[in-house]
């Protein structure tokens, strides 16, 4: 080990505590709050040891790295971190803390003497996984990483595995992470095999992009971009995130889909000039996601298979700014690097603070009513007003509207494709990937007004939402610290520009034209103020007609409903009716699942019914893959003969294998191909 | 300076008098007389002295509705620039910060509508916002089309392009025509919605305020008329993007384009029906692909 200095150290000391922070809980009384209280305050005490080390890199230091023998193929493993790691650090280290506070009050070991064990010792392991993925620089010791968190994640997001549901949502993410992780076993060959090391570091002009590299990067693309939930291999995201206990929702998809981001970054940052195509992919990638995400999002019912949808169209946001990026390096222009990648990085930190808020606000819903129907909620605001307003605020930052956060890291982001279209070398795939995207935010703040329309305003549809209640203080603590800095988060990013700063230089540093500040690319200190000034004019209205209002006679009475007279809460506009022209009439036939519908018939009809189920699987996945894989089944049926049932044969094959594979290297040798 | 003061002013001033003129040009085609011109401003005076009634069940949203309702599009004004004065906040990309300042005052108005619990103005909040997000495309292909005519990210600079007529004038005319209906759609009037009706199913965005009553409805009278105004002068600023030398007689030229194209307004209201409902989405679709040719025809 050479080389640590104190950041390391502290680093790693702090992802061992949260690896650790459940442990104890296992061996803790059955029952007992012990266990959980030990666990909410290791991981808090990791999150704040590994916070100092990732700011001090990101905003200072110029990072660490170590080196470790082992044993393992391609000889050392090596850690390091640069200010790209230190970014994707920060929410690792931020919202799984927040996570296991709010989980003291969601999920209490009292509560869930079967699996609230497993729950807490694999939201710590996968915490302190997706830490050592964004630090391994060697190809096995990342992939042991990576497999790592892919089963804490499988293992926490199906800690509810009663339900066929949850086990059915569970079994197509194991699928669909593994389909990935061979995609990086390849990827990782691949490299080894160019650079003849696993170790992922290049030379100062980086990888020569040409040969297998193109290979390299379509395999790094399905493997990160399946983690990420990039449009198409995103089918398993809205099912298992909508299945996990909330916390861990959120912090799968406010962390865990980023550390697919950060590796398509980590490897694309080997190469010196990325071809054209590599960015103009992601970007479309990116957008078609956008639009997919929002789209699908608006028609749903189930509010945390909304928020799920959102996050695909958050990452498609991220992954357009990426392809701008991309695009920046392979014409060497230094303003589309600094605008894509630095829109982009905004995004992923934002996106970290928001959707987790909108998770754990999920979660309060959920734990308040008992239910995830948004059909069956209603006037939440009167019952559950903390947790309304930070749900609102969410809502708002989420739909990138001024001042909060979002709006800020879009901003950059749409800045990033005007230029790339408007100046000369113009590109024509951001000319429309500009309008896509603010067809996609129109489309999510539809999504958006129903999800906190239908939730927490009017009046309550059933039993369960009149009877709802504030959560305790551990769960809204949490929530409050995340609205408060979706506040102020944005107001603020001209002091993140130098961090961000840092971070394209990490990974642009090897492409020819370099990067340039983002602070003289974008005019990022006005659009602070600016959107600041808004905040307080907003605030400046609301005081005055709060004034005006007052000297006025206010009173109460039925709302006006066709001069019907009789108004009841079951008349209101639900989220079915409400999403109804997006989901039906504006989105293609494919992407729909039909309605189902009795309409009445002949002169003296029985009674009509149409209902507007919300697809309970991704379209992908219904009209594309499960076919496919049927397909495939049958053709392979003929190998059932292979397959014994008992375990003795099982290992004989690998044996067998692996005298195959020795045959073969040793005839190789006597043989040697020409 | 004084141009910023005149802006605020006219801003804050002058938007009751565009629905007064479109009611009298109507009022002209239908062979009456018509309210008066100033009939706006009397009915906010009179608005704002009532009291209000608010619907059983409903909070803080209700009446965030019709306050983002003026906030938003009064901001908004403050990145425009009114006839050959530059606006008075001005950077590169400005224009997405005028897009979702606007963004804003449609989540709370949408949001108030379903803070009712009634089933009619859910159904106008649904559609609102269901068109309202066919509109965003055009009016961004139309920022793409003219940040790249003007070299410039700012709308002070974008919309100043005098010679762009001579230079691109078959991609402005495409911009400007769908922005012609985005402004019509925005402003829900026909053909895409009667603003005079209040009891018809087919309306969008009159049904999203019935239970606003009082200074709370005259707040999203006095908002829909700032929006009007704004999304005129955005759309008299494409049209005419021409400096008249004279820093006075800008500001009359700039007033009488926006009182044009109130007039103009006034003028399709009278001889077209409004659209079937199914049909609006088609029309918006149609303003797309309008400003997406108008990007195209840029693009080399």
């Amino acid at each position: 080990m050479e080389g640590a200095g104190p950041d390391g150290a502290l680093l790693l000391g702090a992802i061992l505590l949260l690896a650790l922070s459940g442990v104890p809980g296992l061996f803790a009384r059955k029952g007992g709050s012990g266990g959980e209280r030990l666990a909410a305050i290791l991981t808090s005490a990791a999150s704040v040891a590994g916070l100092v080390p990732a700011v001090r890199i990101l905003f200072f230091g110029a990072g660490f790295r170590m080196e470790f023998p082992s044993p393992l193929p391609g000889g050392k493993v090596l850690l390091a971190a640069d200010p790209l790691s230190a970014l994707f650090l920060l929410p690792v280290f931020l919202v799984p803390a927040l996570g296991a506070v709010y989980g003291l009050g969601y999920w209490p070991e009292a509560g869930h003497l079967r699996d609230g064990r497993k729950l807490r010792f694999f939201m710590g392991l996968l915490a302190a996984s997706m830490a050592v993925v964004l630090i391994a620089r060697s190809g096995v010791g990342f992939l042991v990483a990576w497999e790592v968190m892919a089963l804490a994640a499988f293992f926490a997001a199906t800690t509810e595995d009663r339900q066929p549901a949850v086990r059915e949502a569970g079994w197509i993410y194991l699928v669909a992470t593994h389909a990935g992780t061979l995609g990086l076993f390849g990827m990782t060959a691949l490299l080894g095999a160019t650079t003849g090391s696993f170790a992922w570091e290049a030379p100062a002009s980086g990888i020569a992009a040409t040969g297998s590299a193109h290979v390299v990067f379509l395999l790094a693309l399905l493997g990160f971009g399946a983690k990420a939930g990039l449009f198409p291999f995103h089918f398993w995201l809205p099912g298992a995130h909508a299945g996990a206990p909330s916390h861990v929702s959120a912090v799968m998809s406010g962390v865990m889909l980023k550390v697919g981001l950060y590796g398509l970054l980590r490897v694309t940052s080997l190469y010196g000039a990325p071809p054209a195509w590599w960015g103009g992919l992601v970007l479309v990638l990116g957008a078609t996601s956008a639009l997919y995400g929002a789209t699908l999002a608006a028609g749903q019912g189930d509010i945390k298979r909304l928020l799920a949808y959102s996050s695909i169209e958050n990452v498609g946001i991220a992954a357009t700014g990426i392809g701008v990026a991309l695009l920046g390096r392979a014409a060497a222009r230094p303003e589309w690097i600094a605008l894509g990648l630095g829109g982009a990085l905004l995004h992923v930190l934002f996106h970290s603070l928001f959707k987790p808020l909108l998770f754990l606000g999920a979660g309060a819903v959920l734990h308040g009513t008992g239910t995830r129907e948004m059909d069956l909620m209603g006037g939440l605001l009167k019952r559950m007003p903390k947790t309304g307003a930070a749900f609102a605020i969410g809502c708002a930052a989420v739909v990138a509207l001024p001042p909060l956060n979002g709006f800020f890291s879009e901003f950059v982001v749409y800045l990033g494709l005007l230029r790339a279209f408007s100046g000369p070398g113009e590109l024509l795939l951001a000319g429309f990937a500009a309008p896509a995207l603010a067809l996609a935010g129109g489309v999510a703040l539809a999504a958006f007004v129903k999800l906190f329309g239908v939730v927490f305003l009017g009046n309550p549809r059933s039993e369960k939402a009149a009877h709802a209640h504030e959560p305790g203080l551990s769960m809204r603590v949490p929530m409050l610290l995340l609205a408060g800095a979706c506040l102020v988060a944005g107001l603020l990013s001209p002091l993140l520009v130098p961090a961000i700063d840092r971070a394209t230089g990490a990974w642009a540093g090897r492409s020819p034209g370099g990067a340039m500040p983002l602070s003289s690319a974008a005019p990022i200190a006005s659009v602070a103020i600016w959107g600041a000034a808004f905040g307080a004019f907003l605030a400046l209205a609301a005081a005055a007609a709060a004034l005006l209002l007052r000297r006025r006679s206010l009173s109460r009475g039925p709302t006006w409903d066709c001069g019907y007279a009789r108004p009841t809460a079951r008349m209101q506009y639900t989220g079915s009716s409400f999403g109804e022209w997006i989901a039906f009439r504006l989105t293609p036939r494919v992407a729909t699942s039909p309605l189902e519908e009795r309409l009445p018939e002949g002169i003296f009809p029985r009674g009509a019914r149409v209902s507007a189920p919300a697809p309970a699987r991704d379209p992908v996945l219904l009209r594309f893959l499960e076919p496919l894989a049927a397909k495939w089944a049958r053709r392979f049926s003929g190998l059932h003969a292979l397959q014994e049932g008992r375990l003795t044969f099982y290992l004989v094959y690998v044996l067998g294998t692996l005298v195959a594979l020795l045959a073969w290297s040793v005839l190789r040798g006597w043989f040697p191909l020409p | 300076m004084i141009h910023i003061v005149v802006h605020v002013l006219l801003v804050l001033a002058l938007p009751p008098l565009l629905t007064g003129v479109i009611a009298r040009t109507k009022a002209a085609f239908a062979g009456r007389n018509g309210p008066p011109l100033l009939q706006g401003y009397y009915d906010l005076a009179r608005l704002f002295r009532k009291g209000s009634i608010l619907p059983e069940g409903s909070g803080w949203v209700f009446l965030a509705g019709p306050v983002a309702g003026v906030a938003a599009p009064l901001f908004a004004s403050l990145l425009l620039p009114f006839g050959g004065h530059t606006a008075p906040v001005s950077f590169a990309g400005d224009m997405i910060l005028f897009a979702y300042v606007l963004a804003l005052s449609r989540f709370f108005t949408a949001a108030a509508a379903l803070d009712t619990g009634s089933a009619f103005e859910g159904m106008g909040a649904a559609r609102e916002v269901a068109f309202s997000c066919l509109a965003e495309p055009a009016l961004f292909f139309g920022f793409v089309a003219l940040a790249r005519i003007s070299g410039s990210l700012s709308l002070s600079q974008m919309l100043g392009t005098g010679p762009g007529w001579v230079t691109a004038g078959a991609p402005l005319v495409l911009v400007a025509a769908s922005w012609a209906i985005v402004l019509l759609a925005e402003n829900c009037r026909i053909p895409f919605d009667d603003p005079n009706t209040h009891l018809e199913l087919t309306m969008i965005h009159e049904v999203m305020v019935l239970d606003h009553g009082g200074p709370a409805f005259g707040l999203v009278l006095y908002g829909a008329s700032v929006k009007l105004f704004v999304l005129s002068a955005l759309f008299l600023r494409v049209v005419f993007p021409f400096n008249v030398t004279d820093p006075r007689l800008d500001w009359i030229a700039f007033v009488a384009g926006i009182l044009l194209v109130a007039l103009s307004i006034g003028v399709v209201e009278s001889v077209m029906a409004r659209l079937r409902l199914v049909k609006v989405p088609q029309l918006l679709v149609g303003a797309c692909v309008l400003s997406a040719f108008g990007m195209l025809l840029l693009a080399r």
